[in-house]
């Protein structure tokens, strides 16, 4: 494991939670153990890649039987971590970009990925950093990031900047709701060990509703809201209506 | 390293080809290669040359039984279609019992086997004509071949690297084993084995007669071990060839083998009578010994057992094949998802899912062969009348035969459902 860095200029408290920050860069190696630290998210994984790559597919109309169905699009990975998320998506065939404001993440993400030879552009920035330099990308991606960043408002606004016309926008994150508190806080953290304790915190998290409101301003069209949901039984995710704790958003810009 | 594939087998076998077969197809954008060093040969490389010559372009006239649910799953690969037309269909499989003395045998069980209406509930093909047709449609789906023998590996940096014989390395996010009964993957991977040997040898021979078989499949349990004939095509297309695999003790098997083609036959006759007219061998017997071979695990990190390697089971029911075929479709329905979504083929709980899938099967197929074996090499009354009766029971009860048929053409039981077609 690697040790904790010293800490970091990461840059406007607005844009990323200090705290949040240095918790996920000690992660190290974990993050890509199936079995260990991050075991959640791995469970979590097929679920939201197989969502992400419908959706895809189906808005850019790629051919069904394309052998790489992500080909030639560039897709923005916010928050990007150890690289679960961004490694499987440049497989399909995406020019991934993963960004965190974590440089551990970074590190370990981009070994990982020469190690397994797939090709993706991890780099220890911010949204904030890409928008001010005028980057847009077909794909925008901040999976399981909003929760964590003190300013959510203004942290949506600026991805859905980053989404060039025509482009898709997905969220994802957890809602405020009794059941969301039950689940995601006593039952995840403080029952099932799932997560470290205070992981999330219940008030930082965003309705539907919420999470709506700065995608609209930013000019992007909503076109789905679907939940995530664990069954205990068959021990793996899957998509379902239930927004009340895990759920994703989809937005266009339009062309 | 650039070069990792998602998978590789070792052992290009029918069930290995197969398997690397299926995966391209479920997964168009994995990168799948098979290893044997038989593909140096240049016979393997190219199937075309596998077309002419004495035996019709075959090295052998091995024959295997292809179950109704494999032919299907052959079929959805693009491998049956070559084969078809030289493939003899088994309409029909007799199950007689009796003492070594009686001749002829009497029938005890007459299976008109039809797997669904319309359709036989298994061909006799040649195991050269079969492999070719995999290995072809293999090659054209996009299945790299290594033409070097998988001889040991190690896992490094989130892959297995196979150590090849000629001194080469590559790797592979998931390493599959299908490299027969005897693995030597499955030790380096350190899975133990339980099982015995049988105290007899499979004689194996084709034959040629002269009154058609008219696809009748006929199995007379001696209490030597069971003789099994299968239906062939002759080389004119007839119905005038079968496939001999007879159970016998060791040194009853050495004696036959020792014996001149007339007294073989004579041999023969006098356990099978004169059905078929007068016979002839086509090829030298050969006789292998007997075992039973059951893995304690069927995956390891980075790892999976297929075919053979998976388990070695007694010919009895000509099961083996289609064993492993059923390997390779469950394996390849387990890949493919993670594959489809750009996810590791070899994750803990993608290889658990094929050995759930498989463990039952397996050893279900193994305790059903090994107990039917026992009961039948064996000339004690008691058993006798215990296995005339059962027999007996199973002939009156249509819904009982059914089963037992639907069984044998593997349709039964956990056959994954995008191959069920």
């Amino acid at each position: 494991m690697p040790q904790p860095t010293a800490p970091t200029d990461y840059g406007p408290a607005t844009r990323v939670d200090g705290a949040d920050v240095a918790r996920y860069d000690a992660l190290g190696d974990a993050w890509w153990d199936p079995k260990g630290a991050m075991a959640p998210l791995h469970r979590l994984n097929p679920t939201r890649l197989r969502y992400i790559r419908d959706l895809i597919v189906r808005h850019f109309a790629v051919g069904a039987d394309a052998p790489l169905p992500l080909a030639g699009l560039s897709i923005l990975d916010i928050g990007s971590g150890g690289g679960l998320l961004s490694e499987p998506l440049a497989r399909l065939g995406g020019r991934v970009t993963g960004i965190d404001p974590a440089p551990n993440n970074v590190a370990v993400a981009a070994r990982h990925a020469a190690e397994a030879g797939v090709a993706v552009d991890y780099r220890a920035t911010t949204a904030e950093t890409l928008a001010e330099a005028g980057d847009l990308f077909d794909v925008v991606l901040a999976l399981e990031v909003v929760e964590h960043v003190p300013d959510p408002d203004a942290f949506v606004m600026t991805a859905c900047g980053l989404v060039r016309p025509g482009g898709l926008f997905v969220l994802s994150t957890l809602n405020r709701t009794a059941k969301s508190f039950a689940l995601a806080i006593v039952g995840a953290e403080y029952v099932l060990r799932w997560l470290p304790r205070g992981t999330h915190d219940w008030n930082q998290f965003r309705t539907p509703d919420e999470i709506a409101t700065p995608v609209r301003l930013a000019g992007l069209k909503l076109l789905d809201r679907t939940g995530m949901v664990f069954d205990p039984l068959r021990n793996s995710w899957g998509l379902s209506r239930d927004t009340d704790v895990n759920y994703l958003v989809s937005a266009k810009r339009p062309a | 390293m650039a070069n990792t594939r998602d998978v590789l087998v070792a052992g290009g076998g029918i069930a290995g080809l197969a398997v690397a077969l299926a995966v391209r197809r479920a997964a168009p954008m994995a990168r799948v290669a098979v290893a044997d060093p038989a593909f140096a040969d240049p016979a393997f490389a190219d199937p075309a040359l596998a077309s002419a010559g004495p035996t019709q372009g075959r090295r052998t006239l091995r024959a295997v039984a292809v179950a109704a649910g494999s032919r299907r799953f052959l079929d959805a690969l693009g491998a049956w279609e070559p084969v078809a037309a030289a493939a003899q269909p088994m309409v029909e499989m007799v199950i007689t019992d009796s003492r070594e003395a009686d001749a002829p045998r009497p029938v005890f069980l007459d299976f008109d086997g039809e797997a669904e209406p319309g359709e036989p509930f298994a061909h006799m093909v040649f195991q050269d004509d079969l492999r070719a047709a995999v290995l072809r449609a293999a090659t054209e789906n996009g299945v790299e071949l290594v033409p070097d023998r998988v001889s040991g590996f190690r896992r490094e940096g989130g892959a297995a690297l196979a150590i090849e014989a000629g001194g080469t390395a590559s790797r592979a996010r998931l390493l599959v084993a299908a490299d027969g009964g005897r693995s030597r993957l499955r030790e380096a991977a350190g899975i133990a084995t339980v099982g015995w040997d049988y105290p007899q040898s499979g004689i194996v021979a084709t034959l040629s007669h002269e009154i058609p078989h008219d696809g009748r499949a006929t199995q007379h349990f001696l209490p030597g071990g069971p003789l099994a004939i299968l239906p062939m095509r002759a080389a004119d297309g007839s119905e005038r060839r079968f496939s001999l695999v007879w159970s016998v003790p060791h040194v009853e098997a050495a004696r036959l083998l020792a014996l001149a083609p007339a007294d073989f036959i004579a041999a023969l006759e006098a356990r099978i009578g004169f059905a078929y007219g007068a016979l002839t061998l086509e090829d030298r017997p050969a006789a292998y010994p007997l075992r039973l071979v059951l893995p304690r695990a069927l995956v390891a990190e980075r790892f999976a057992l297929l075919g053979d390697a998976a388990r070695t089971i007694h010919p009895l029911a000509g099961q083996g094949l289609n064993l492993g075929l059923r390997d390779a479709a469950a394996l390849a329905e387990a890949v493919a998802e993670p594959l489809g979504l750009g996810l590791d083929p070899a994750d803990p709980s993608v290889l658990d899912a094929y050995a759930r899938a498989r463990r039952f099967d397996a050893v279900l197929m193994a305790g059903a062969t090994d107990g039917l074996n026992r009961l039948f090499s064996n000339d004690s009354l008691p058993a006798r009348v215990l296995r005339d009766v059962g027999l007996g029971l199973v002939d009156r009860v249509p819904a009982l035969k059914r089963l037992f048929i639907r069984d044998a053409s593997g349709l039964s039981g956990a056959v994954p459902d995008r191959f069920r077609r």
